[in-house]
């Protein structure tokens, strides 16, 4: 396992899965409280209109990608704030509209040999120094604002009429939770692919929530599984020569179902002891 | 901790006033000219149907929802501007039980807000949401995540977050649907000693809040019914439910109906 990580190029793939993580765990979690996984899956499968744009108009991708999530993202703030639940639909609108936007883009853009593949299933093995730095900046954002707005999350996600009655500025929060939850796709993006990224933003946070006992542990935990899952799935990915990032999904299925298992068995556990009493 | 309003009732401002409010929610009217003047430290229950209203009501209480039409002052002002002068406990069923939350997680979070608060809790918030905790009997569970209480027990809780506020008014919604009815009796009796320092609106479907407590009554479907006294007529009832009195008096206390001409 060393010896790979010996390689320029495995090490960048190693570094870039620890940010991912760190995004990942902090904003999965406020993602999976609050029940807007689905926005997620939405903001990532859109944010590919933004690679076909940036391709056709000739710049980086992941900026491409990054400024159109960030517009789908409070797109979709506006129309899921007031019913979350409900709005699916404009949800799974603009997870489409955004792909075909991407598509066809691509189409148009003069020449050949754009290398669709890598945005869908990731490219963790070619990220290259400039996104490692955009990841490294978007972590330290995203941990000072989470860090600083703390409580007023916790009351959002928690009860967000009473957060509403104490004067948190609900709508606000939820805005900037989907602004960052957007930059946390584009990140996922380059690990695991747009097509992957609900399963690494949402099961290390689901696991983690079984065992915690506060939505900081949960953060934490799910940045610990987060980074474990993907270091497991690299070395899987270059030992077997397997796609890096379906591997990392896989492996972090395996803690979900173990996890399950676990949940299985101690509530039998728990049963009898309970029944013995 | 409590305040103590001096002055005559004269010109003690209402702790609720609402005047020809109206609300419509995509196009259909849920509130019709409600009009309702809540003196401090009156203990008003708002009871009425399913589908009545109720939940929007106190959502306009609490400046959640801003009226079509007429306006909301909670002490003479807009309700948003006195945020820290409401204690709100919603239904216990609006909890999500599976959320990784302590209950001195929750109970701090009636700190929140307030003129120029941060998101920071300080010692002195901690000391409140323990005075707080401590009074409903919950402090020894202060570690215990959220899902694991009894329905009772997070009732509690949840009055104990709305405490720690330092309300001058509670509103609570529901607060008999998922406790038993032990547990009711003693809620009463300890809403009763609030009381003295505190308004008190409670909002239910279910008549077993009308307890002995109760100062004043309203019935609410799409209009509001009230009377200043803790009396509820029959035609009230007629008007808010469409059904015959007698079917929903059943088991109701009696001393609703009388009793109560020395308020």
């Amino acid at each position: 396992m060393l010896e790979a990580f010996q390689l320029e190029f495995m090490r960048n793939a190693l570094l870039a899965g620890i940010l991912t993580s760190v995004a990942c765990g902090i904003i999965g979690t406020l993602v999976v409280v609050n029940r807007i996984v689905f926005i997620s899956g939405g903001v990532a499968h859109a944010a590919y209109g933004g690679v076909g744009i940036a391709f056709y108009l000739g710049f980086s991708p992941i900026l491409g990608a990054a400024g159109f999530s960030l517009l789908i993202s409070a797109v979709m703030a506006l129309v899921t704030f007031k019913n979350k639940q409900r709005a699916d639909t404009v949800v799974g609108v603009l997870w489409a509209v955004g792909m075909a936007l991407g598509i066809v883009f691509i189409d148009l853009t003069p020449g050949y040999g754009v290398d669709i593949m890598s945005y869908l299933f990731g490219s963790i093995l070619t990220v290259p120094r400039f996104d490692l730095v955009l990841m490294a900046f978007l972590d330290v954002l995203i941990l000072v604002l989470v860090v600083v707005y703390y409580n007023g999350f916790l009351a959002m996600s928690f009860d967000e009429e009473f957060a509403m009655t104490k004067g948190v500025p609900v709508k606000g929060l939820y805005f900037l939770l989907l602004a960052m939850m957007a930059f946390s796709v584009v990140m996922v993006i380059r690990v695991v692919g747009l097509i992957l990224v609900i399963a690494l933003l949402t099961i290390p946070p689901y696991v983690a929530e079984k065992y915690c006992r506060s939505l900081s542990a949960m953060m934490l935990f799910s940045t610990l599984l987060s980074c474990t899952v993907s270091i497991m799935g690299l070395w899987l990915s270059y030992s077997f020569n397997l796609t890096s990032g379906a591997t990392i999904i896989l492996v972090a299925a395996f803690f979900f179902f173990l996890a399950q298992v676990f949940e299985v068995l101690r509530e039998r556990k728990w049963n009898r002891s309970e029944s013995r009493d | 901790m409590q305040r103590v309003v001096m002055s005559t009732p004269t010109d003690e401002p209402k702790a609720i006033e609402v005047r020809d409010l109206s609300f419509s929610y995509n196009g259909h009217l849920v509130l019709r000219d409600v009009n309702i003047s809540i003196a401090q430290r009156e203990f008003l229950a708002v009871i009425g149907p399913n589908g009545s209203g109720k939940t929007t009501l106190l959502k306009l209480f609490l400046g959640i929802l801003k009226p079509s039409r007429g306006i909301v002052r909670i002490l003479g002002k807009e309700p948003s501007r006195v945020v820290s002068e409401i204690g709100y406990v919603p239904q216990d069923t609006s909890i999500n039980k599976d959320f990784p939350i302590s209950v001195l997680d929750v109970a701090l979070m009636g700190r929140l807000g307030g003129a120029g608060r941060g998101y920071r809790y300080s010692a002195a918030d901690r000391r409140t949401a323990r005075e707080a905790l401590e009074r409903v009997h919950m402090w020894e569970y202060a570690e215990r995540p959220i899902g694991r209480l009894s329905g009772g027990q997070r009732q509690r809780v949840l009055i104990a977050r709305a405490l720690t506020g330092n309300p001058s008014i509670l509103i609570m919604d529901e607060p008999t649907a998922s406790v038993d009815k032990e547990f009711q009796t003693e809620l009463f009796e300890f809403l009763k000693k609030l009381n003295d320092s505190m308004t008190i609106v409670v909002v239910s479907h279910d008549m077993s809040v009308l307890s002995s407590y109760v100062k004043s009554v309203a019935c609410l479907n799409q209009r509001l019914f009230f009377h200043d006294a803790a009396e509820i007529t029959p035609e009230m009832i007629e008007m808010a439910y469409h059904c015959p009195v007698d079917l929903i008096a059943h088991g109701m206390p009696h001393r609703v109906f009388r009793d109560h001409e020395d308020h």
